[in-house]
């Protein structure tokens, strides 16, 4: 496969993800820096980081909110994490999900939090699937050139 | 009284009522103010009643006074009237007297008898008015008593009619008068009065009464008895001579009683007077001699008068008193009422004045209390109108930010509509309370406005291109026009400028729906000039001129932009060209002032306002009618915060407008010089600077209206090109050949050819084209201009439907123009003007050691991603504790950014433990200070700034910053413009290491 329609593939990728609002300004920010700071592979490490953090403090909550009784504040403390870093990373759905995961949070609403958990894991979820696609095509197109 | 009562009453009754209401101090009070004027009151109407009691006296006096002399006067009158006739009486039986000494003793025989003494006396009666009646008794002794008897045919008898006892001597009354013939025969000496009477007269030869008694007649009187002496005596007579000389007596009774009353009679005011007639010669026992003895029930003033009837032994008074009480003149009654009620008048007057003023001055009190409660609750209700809009604004763009996110998902056409409107309105009712919030915030004073340097123009374009969709599908015109005097860079309020701009036009084009839309910037000095000499063709139209005039005057109105009549004629070409030329010969300006005054106006072809809605449209929720909101929208607020707005800006706004022919509104704006190198490159990112690759072109514009070319000319003269005008295809395809080539300003040739589209003929571009193929060929141009049309309509069909190089849709405005011509003539941007906004942060960044601290590791990551890019060096701690192991005296780092929420320690904790590290640096340094003075660089207290990372910048969140011993706080992603607002007053690009 030619080098070109990887490229045609990963930005179709990226123009779809930008218009369901998956990610956001900030992404592109990032993917910005990548370019002009001459730094490649930032935008990759910043994503796998990203993931391996959302996916340890994901797990974390999910234990959290199976406790008989609930640490409100410490869930509370790890939704922020994650908010901040989705935030960094641009994961905008991920993002407002936090924010009213934190929402419900602050209520003490138990069902509420883990109904949250499950769509910030979906919304996790679906953007890792996403990000890893378009590492593999940056990947791709980098061994062909 | 009455009055004053009842006034009295009623006003004091108020402030009872008052007390009532009062606390218990104050109602004390109140009663001390209520019982002083009780006392007032009564002071007074006692005051006002003694002065009336006291007029009321004097007259009375006055008038007892004068009655007094009256009395006096009627009294002594009487008294001597009575007293005259009593002598002339007295006198009279003195001639009597003297007539029975002569007749009857001294002739003999005696020539008097009893007929003729009483005839006599009877016809002489009228001479003695007092006398009831006179008798002669003669004196008689015991010895002769026989003979007497005899000789006289009866015997003595006593009063009591009984023969006489013996006594020494007799004094038997031989003749009378027929009105008392009954005591002839009498012994008068046996009637004891009468006794004495005889003994005293003949001792003295004078006549004497008696005491007043009762007369036989049963009237009061007193008896008058005079001395008959045989022989004439000497006056000096001894009283033996006399009682020896003595022949007899003559008498008469007085019936007083009778006699003082036909006196009285004859006077006048005989009514009003009780006389009485006293024989005072024993003082202790007066004796009434004539008058009642009842005394009247009231003592009235009296008068006593001395009388002399001769009888020196005897002595009488006269008593005059008034019959009745002296009764006062009504004077004495009303003229004293009169003044008490003037007096209560007076007072109530002075009353009701006082009471009044005191009233007004309770009511001003509570009005100003009243005021201050209003401007109170003004101040709180804009402090609650700008809390609560805050409030409402917060949720709403959550509400928004997720409609947003609404729209871009999956939708069916009908939930995409729906979603549509929610986000439609939510956006009105955002930008609704945006304006409420403006609104009181400038009434409360809150409202600040900035002074940054900023382009006029780009703002005005911004405008423009935010109105330019609506005016499209209006088919309106939209144009603007920047004066070249007005300075590329101004310092103020370029939000606030823009509002105002922004409310203006979207009035007009809310109320217009043919012609055009204009937006003017001039100077205000010669903005005036033009005003002035706009008045003078008027003038000069007047003598002469006139047919002229007249003849211009269809096309003067038009020659507007669109060519509708304005309602503000001075916009019209004439005096705009006035403006201009004013321009051109000042050119170039100098700056005299540092104050810049803007006159900017907007004028449109629409409904204009109605006359009577005129004066009111800068009040806050008024619009011309209630018709117009339902017809426009809109809530009429909008005029009055630009009002507001121009206002701070130390300008005033005002309008021209004609119902049904438009409406221009004018403000001016006080606004500062800014040079633009002054400015330098730490803060271009206020300014958009335009391509410069169009620099010395040149273009040939068709435009039969002069002010629309101007506003296409002040476009392309920004953007560098040098443009001339012609009216007609014709003429620019004359100039084109150079037939008239003199008339260009520009000695290059034109590489563009802007035609309006109302020069556009129909099938005009095929001959046109051809016409300047055809003048290539033969030499006369050697570049073919690009052909660009300037259309209102949408472009993508008109350059389709004509063969013409491009179409500009309007409105113009530099940047759009911009683009079309780097596409139509193929200039690619120069790649230095591309990006030079990240500039400065990179200048300001570059080289810069900074410390980012967050636990997040995404953060981290992106943040020193960021901060690299621009030339820093980064350095990535993930725990307060950490960083503060990096954090030492002297530090590397130029900046540390800290993030708030971490584990173990959190950024507040790190700071505010940074800082204490600070300060025990900074003792240290002073006390090295003063060993080596000379290390200057000791001198400087460390101070690291650190800034907060938060993602929510809430007000809040920046105080807690500061009372941390935070420097400020960043934005969390960051974000370009508000990072180098936050770091600039950290860091200065010269300080790089």
């Amino acid at each position: 496969m030619a080098a070109a329609a990887l490229r045609e593939q990963l930005n179709a990728l990226l123009s779809s993800m930008f218009a369901s609002g998956l990610v956001d300004d900030q992404f592109q920010q990032l993917q910005m820096l990548q370019e002009d700071g001459g730094t490649p592979g930032f935008v990759a490490e910043v994503v796998t980081l990203f993931c391996d953090d959302a996916d340890r403090i994901i797990s974390e909550l999910a234990a959290l909110l199976e406790q008989p009784i609930v640490d409100f504040d410490k869930v509370d403390a790890y939704v922020h994490q994650l908010k901040g870093s989705s935030a960094s990373v641009g994961a905008q759905k991920v993002k407002f999900t936090c924010m009213q995961f934190r929402q419900l949070c602050q209520d003490k609403n138990r069902d509420g939090c883990i109904m949250a958990l499950a769509v910030v894991r979906n919304e996790f979820y679906d953007l890792r699937n996403k990000f890893q696609t378009m590492l593999q095509l940056e990947q791709q197109i980098q061994a062909q050139q | 009284m009455g009055v004053g009562g009842r006034g009295e009453a009623a006003v004091s009754a108020a402030p009872a009522e008052e007390a009532a209401g009062k606390d218990g101090e104050e109602g004390s009070r109140w009663t001390m103010k209520e019982k002083l004027i009780a006392a007032a009151v009564l002071v007074w109407v006692l005051a006002s009643a003694a002065s009336g009691v006291v007029v009321h006296r004097n007259i009375r006096h006055a008038a007892l006074q004068k009655m007094e002399e009256g009395l006096v006067s009627m009294c002594e009158e009487r008294a001597r009237m009575l007293q005259d006739q009593f002598a002339v009486s007295v006198n009279h039986v003195h001639a009597l007297a003297i007539l029975v000494a002569t007749f009857h003793y001294e002739k003999h025989p005696p020539a008097l008898d009893q007929d003729t003494f009483a005839e006599y006396t009877a016809r002489t009666s009228f001479e003695r008015p007092l006398l009831s009646g006179v008798a002669y008794a003669q004196r008689v002794e015991h010895a002769d008593r026989e003979g007497f008897e005899r000789q006289q045919g009866w015997i003595i008898k006593t009063m009591k009619h009984e023969p006489s006892p013996v006594q020494d001597e007799y004094a038997p009354v031989v003749y009378s008068q027929e009105t008392v013939s009954y005591i002839e025969g009498l012994d008068m000496m046996s009637g004891e009065e009468d006794r004495e009477n005889i003994l005293r007269s003949r001792a003295s030869g004078k006549a004497v009464l008696t005491r007043p008694f009762r007369l036989m007649s049963n009237h009061l009187g007193v008896v008058l008895t005079f001395p008959v002496y045989h022989v004439d005596l000497p006056p000096d007579a001894k009283e033996e001579e006399r009682v020896a000389a003595t022949a007899g007596y003559l008498g008469g009774s007085f019936d007083v009683e009778s006699l003082v009353e036909n006196l009285l009679r004859q006077l006048a005011g005989n009514q009003e007077l009780v006389v009485n007639v006293y024989d005072v010669t024993n003082s202790s026992d007066p004796l009434v001699m004539y008058g009642s003895l009842v005394l009247l029930g009231i003592p009235s003033p009296s008068h006593i008068c001395m009388l002399d009837f001769g009888d020196p032994f005897r002595k009488h008074h006269m008593v005059c008193r008034y019959r009745n009480k002296p009764h006062l003149p009504w004077s004495a009654i009303s003229t004293p009422s009169g003044v008490f009620v003037i007096g209560m008048l007076v007072g109530y007057i002075i009353f009701a004045a006082w009471s009044r003023y005191d009233n007004v001055k309770e009511d001003c009190r509570k009005m100003e209390e009243l005021k201050k409660q209003a401007e109170a609750a003004d101040v709180a209700k804009s402090q609650f109108l700008a809390t609560v809009s805050h409030e409402i604004r917060t949720p709403m763009n959550g509400v928004l930010g997720m409609l947003d996110m609404l729209l871009d998902t999956d939708l069916t056409s009908t939930q995409r509509d729906f979603a549509q409107t929610a986000q439609v309105c939510g956006k009105a009712l955002i930008s609704l309370i945006n304006e409420v919030l403006d609104r009181a915030k400038i009434e409360a004073g809150k409202l600040d406005l900035e002074s940054v340097p900023f382009d006029l123009r780009s703002i005005l374009d911004d405008v423009i291109a935010l109105f330019s969709s609506k005016s499209r599908e209006k088919g309106i015109e939209l144009a603007v026009y920047v004066s070249e005097r007005v300075p590329e860079i101004l310092l103020g309020d370029p939000g606030r400028f823009r509002q105002i701009i922004t409310n203006l036009v979207g009035n007009s084009i809310k109320f217009t729906e043919r012609g055009h839309i204009f937006v003017q910037v001039h100077l205000a000095d010669h903005s005036n000039l033009a005003t002035e000499s706009e008045v003078e063709p008027v003038a000069n139209g007047m003598n002469g001129h006139k047919d002229e005039k007249t003849a211009v005057a269809t096309s003067v109105s038009l020659n507007t932009l669109s060519g509708f009549e304005a309602a503000d004629s001075r916009n019209s070409w004439e005096s705009f060209k006035l403006l201009l030329s004013c321009e051109k010969n000042e050119m170039p300006y100098e700056s005299v002032s540092d104050k810049v005054t803007l006159v900017v106006s907007v004028e449109d072809t629409g409904i204009g306002i109605p006359l009577e809605a005129q004066a009111k449209v800068f009040t806050p929720f008024m619009q011309a009618d209630s018709s117009t909101s339902r017809t426009y929208g809109g809530t009429g607020i909008g005029l009055s915060i630009s009002k507001c707005l121009v206002e701070l800006m130390g300008g005033q706004i005002n309008f021209v407008s004609r119902p049904q022919v438009g409406s221009t509104f004018t403000f001016t704006a006080v606004l500062q010089r800014c040079d633009r190198r002054a400015i330098g490159d730490s803060k271009p990112v206020m300014l958009h600077p335009l391509p410069s690759s169009f620099k010395g072109l040149s273009a040939l514009l068709v435009d039969r209206r002069p002010v629309r070319a101007t506003v296409t000319k002040y476009h392309l003269q920004r953007l560098g090109i040098a443009c001339d005008v012609v009216a007609t295809i014709e003429l620019a395809l004359g100039v084109l050949s150079g037939r008239n080539g003199s008339s260009l300003t520009s000695t290059k040739q034109p590489c563009m050819l802007l035609i309006e589209s109302d020069s556009w003929g129909f099938k005009i571009d095929v001959s046109l084209r051809s016409r300047l193929l055809e003048m290539k060929q033969n030499g006369h141009t050697h570049v073919l201009p690009k052909i660009i049309l300037l259309a209102a309509a949408e472009s993508g069909k008109l350059k389709a439907q004509y063969a013409v190089d491009s179409v500009i849709t309007k409105p113009l405005k530099a940047s759009a123009l911009a683009a079309c011509l780097f596409q139509t003539l193929g200039i690619t941007r120069s790649s230095n003007e591309r990006r030079d906004n990240s500039g400065s942060l990179h200048g300001l960044l570059l080289g810069k050691n900074i410390l980012v601290v967050d636990d997040n590791k995404v953060n981290l990551r992106v943040a020193a991603g960021t901060l690299k890019k621009f030339g820093a060096k980064v350095e990535c701690v993930e725990s307060g504790k950490d960083a503060l192991a990096l954090l030492q005296v002297p530090y590397k780092f130029h900046l540390c950014l800290m993030d708030i929420q971490m584990p173990e320690m959190d950024g507040f904790e790190a700071t505010q433990q940074i800082r204490a590290m600070e300060a025990k640096a900074n003792e240290q340094a002073v006390a090295c200070d003063d060993s080596e003075r000379d290390g200057a660089t000791r001198a400087a207290k460390w101070h690291l700034p650190v800034l907060a990372m938060t993602a929510d910048v809430i007000q809040a969140t920046h105080e807690e910053c500061t009372k941390y011993g935070m420097d400020g706080y960043v934005t969390k992603p960051f974000e370009e413009k508000q990072l180098f607002q936050a770091l600039k007053k950290f860091l200065d690009p010269g300080m790089s290491s």
